[in-house]
């Protein structure tokens, strides 16, 4: 008896767990009654090459970008040799070696300052990378309880908080970044907080970027994650726990979230190429960044502003272009892996 | 009934929205005057103030403007003066949305027969190519597109021209750099959508019926694989009509999209919130449009 239900109950989780034939190779090694759905998740991932390489490429450029700085220091004391060749790659010294095409000494070529394009890359690099992140991070923050919120508590609370969300869908994104760095930069520029300490003086810029950039991102993860909820409120094993005892709090932090990490961890794979878009379209118009300090969006901006039909200094757009994109490109396929890993369906 | 409904719930709506663009605009501190070329006297700048009703509360501006719009009067521009805001979407508004309608029907073009061809030679290396392409095309962001498409193709092959908005040829370049984003999604919602549908059950017992492949992918999944690229076209059309300020900065098209971010920095009040009101008004509209437009595509769906 207890056998019969035990084989049944596993040829109902293989029919559930169809999915991963569907990707047309053999079956898991693993027997997928014993693995978690995190670990059949990863199995998947693993088999989808171009996401795999992107996670490849991501990593590179993430190390690369964290030890290009640290190179530069190492040289500084080795020698006149290595002293050369730090002041040659420092991303803000300036030189009379203005526009030279790529070539051994300047990999990607030097700008109208004379400076070190990949260094300014390398440099750049660390904002954009940053700015997506954590923005990201807010968005998910938002979203996340906002979503989950709306759906777990339903009724009024749940139309209140949507509209919301539907009033700030049909605003212009960008007028309400714009306005939101402008407001809040103006009033925390006055705050006498701000004024005495060196540090937040400059670092302001930053933390506004992360700040708007999250709170305009969240929209598209709190419709997700409330519609996630409410299918999930209703399910057996949230009325067991609610009949057990457990209150709202538990049952969301316990039930609910952990279920919807797939969801969420794959749409913030989406969210961070567009918070670096965002970034750096911002930075291309002089609001995000300020100029000693560069991104991937001032870059291109300086390149776009030396377009001219005389000569045509490529390497200045298509080296910072090229990054961007390639991050962006790695970004996205490794969202649509993970979305394919834990088999999301698009609403 | 339903669509009338919807149709009514748009004024409060439009009302919210109104009400916080404007609260929005006007809690950033400065205002309009503060970069006058010359630095206008104290007086003077009081007296501007008092000529546009900036020296009353929010509320009773709003109340003014409000009834400015009742009458079709969207008010003065703060910033270009002798403009008002009916002017500026009247000279601006026709270029953007001729742009804008170029790049819709460019990313139909392109990304439904794209999203088509790789759904069709799925797992083949036509369907890698292909959605490699849409990716692309929604990685890279305009204002990289614009100067490469312009570098190549008016610099250096001289084949179009490289800015302004006179001739035909002249709305190519943009129409591309303003629709590849879009195209790319189209193409990337457009296969998904016919994947999904391929495996749905009605198609089996079609095919089980014995009914060519041709015949079912054309004429029973494509109805029901487009419905997430109809939906997704009231967004991008209200995006692309209400025009960008990257490609009509670059190519230097006298569109609305200039104005909507310089407005937003000059704390050109009445600009920035009479477009955001355009901007909302389109998305409104355009969204009905789109939920119209399912029920006819879509018998299944019914609103009640």
């Amino acid at each position: 008896m207890n056998k019969a239900d035990e084989s049944r109950k596993s040829t109902d989780e293989s029919l559930n767990g169809g999915t991963p034939n569907l990707a047309g190779t053999r079956p898991s090694t693993l027997d997928p009654r014993l693995v978690s759905p995190g670990k059949q998740a990863w199995q998947r991932f693993k088999r989808n090459r171009p996401a795999v390489i992107s996670a490849g490429y991501l990593v590179l450029l993430l190390v690369v970008v964290v030890a290009w700085p640290a190179v530069l220091k190492i040289a500084g004391h080795c020698g006149p040799a290595g002293a050369a060749f730090t002041q040659i790659h420092d991303p803000d010294h300036l030189s009379n070696s203005q526009f030279i095409p790529p070539d051994a000494q300047h990999w990607f070529g030097t700008d109208v300052h004379g400076r070190d394009v990949f260094s300014r890359v390398m440099y750049g690099a660390q904002l954009s990378l940053l700015v997506g992140f954590v923005g990201a991070a807010v968005s998910l923050v938002i979203g996340v309880l906002w979503g989950a919120i709306a759906g777990y508590v339903g009724g009024r609370l749940d139309s209140a908080l949507m509209r919301i969300v539907d009033i700030l869908y049909s605003l212009p994104t960008i007028i309400f970044v714009i306005v939101l760095l402008t407001t809040l930069g103006t009033l925390l520029k006055q705050s006498a907080f701000v004024q005495q300490s060196a540090f937040w003086n400059r670092e302001v810029q930053i933390l506004l970027l992360f700040v708007g950039l999250g709170a305009v991102s969240w929209l598209t993860m709190a419709r997700i994650v409330r519609g996630q909820v409410l299918s999930l409120r209703t399910r057996a094993f949230v009325e067991a726990s609610r009949s057990l005892g457990a209150g709202p709090a538990r049952i969301l932090a316990r039930h609910i979230i952990p279920n919807i990490f797939g969801v969420v961890i794959t749409y913030i794979a989406l969210t961070v190429p567009a918070i670096i878009l965002y970034e750096s379209f911002l930075s291309y118009l002089g609001l995000g960044v300020q100029p000693p300090m560069a991104s991937w969006g001032t870059l291109i901006a300086e390149g776009v502003s030396q377009i001219n039909s005389i000569r045509i200094y490529w390497w200045l757009i298509a080296f910072p272009g090229g990054v961007l994109v390639a991050t962006l490109l790695a970004l996205n396929f490794l969202g649509d892996g993970l979305r394919d890993a834990w088999d999301i369906k698009s609403r | 009934m339903y669509f009338l409904k919807r149709l009514f719930f748009a004024i409060p709506l439009l009302l919210v929205i109104s009400a916080l663009a404007f609260w929005l605009v006007h809690i950033a501190p400065g205002g309009p005057f503060d970069r006058e070329r010359a630095p206008a006297s104290p007086e003077i700048e009081r007296n501007l103030e008092a000529k546009y009703h900036l020296n009353e509360p929010v509320w009773k501006q709003y109340l003014r403007y409000l009834d400015g719009l009742v009458h079709g009067d969207f008010g003065p521009s703060l910033k270009y003066r002798d403009h008002t805001v009916n002017d500026i979407i009247a000279q601006g508004l026709p270029v953007s949305m001729t742009l804008g309608s170029l790049a819709f029907c460019f990313a139909l073009g392109i990304g439904l027969p794209l999203g088509f061809f790789t759904a069709a030679r799925r797992g083949r290396w036509e369907d890698y190519a292909g959605s490699f392409l849409a990716t692309l095309a929604v990685c890279v962001p305009g204002f990289v597109l614009a100067p490469f498409l312009v570098v190549v193709f008016a610099i250096k092959l001289k084949w179009l021209p490289v800015a302004l908005w006179e001739s035909p040829a002249q709305a190519i370049l943009p129409m591309i750099a303003l629709g590849a984003y879009s195209a790319g999604k189209v193409a990337r919602l457009f296969r998904e959508g016919m994947l999904n549908a391929m495996q749905s059950e009605f198609i089996t017992a079609a095919r089980a019926k014995g009914m060519g492949e041709n015949r079912l992918l054309f004429k029973h999944a494509v109805r029901i694989a487009v419905l997430p690229v109809v939906s997704y076209s009231g967004p991008m059309l209200a995006d692309l009509l209400t025009g960008s300020f990257i490609i009509e900065n670059i190519f230097q098209i006298p569109g609305i999209g200039v104005f909507l971010i310089n407005g937003a920095l000059n704390r050109d009040y009445t600009v920035v919130v009479g477009l955001a009101l355009l901007y909302a008004v389109l998305l409104i509209a355009l969204n009905l449009a789109v939920d119209f437009a399912y029920t006819w595509l879509d018998p299944r769906v019914k609103y009640e």
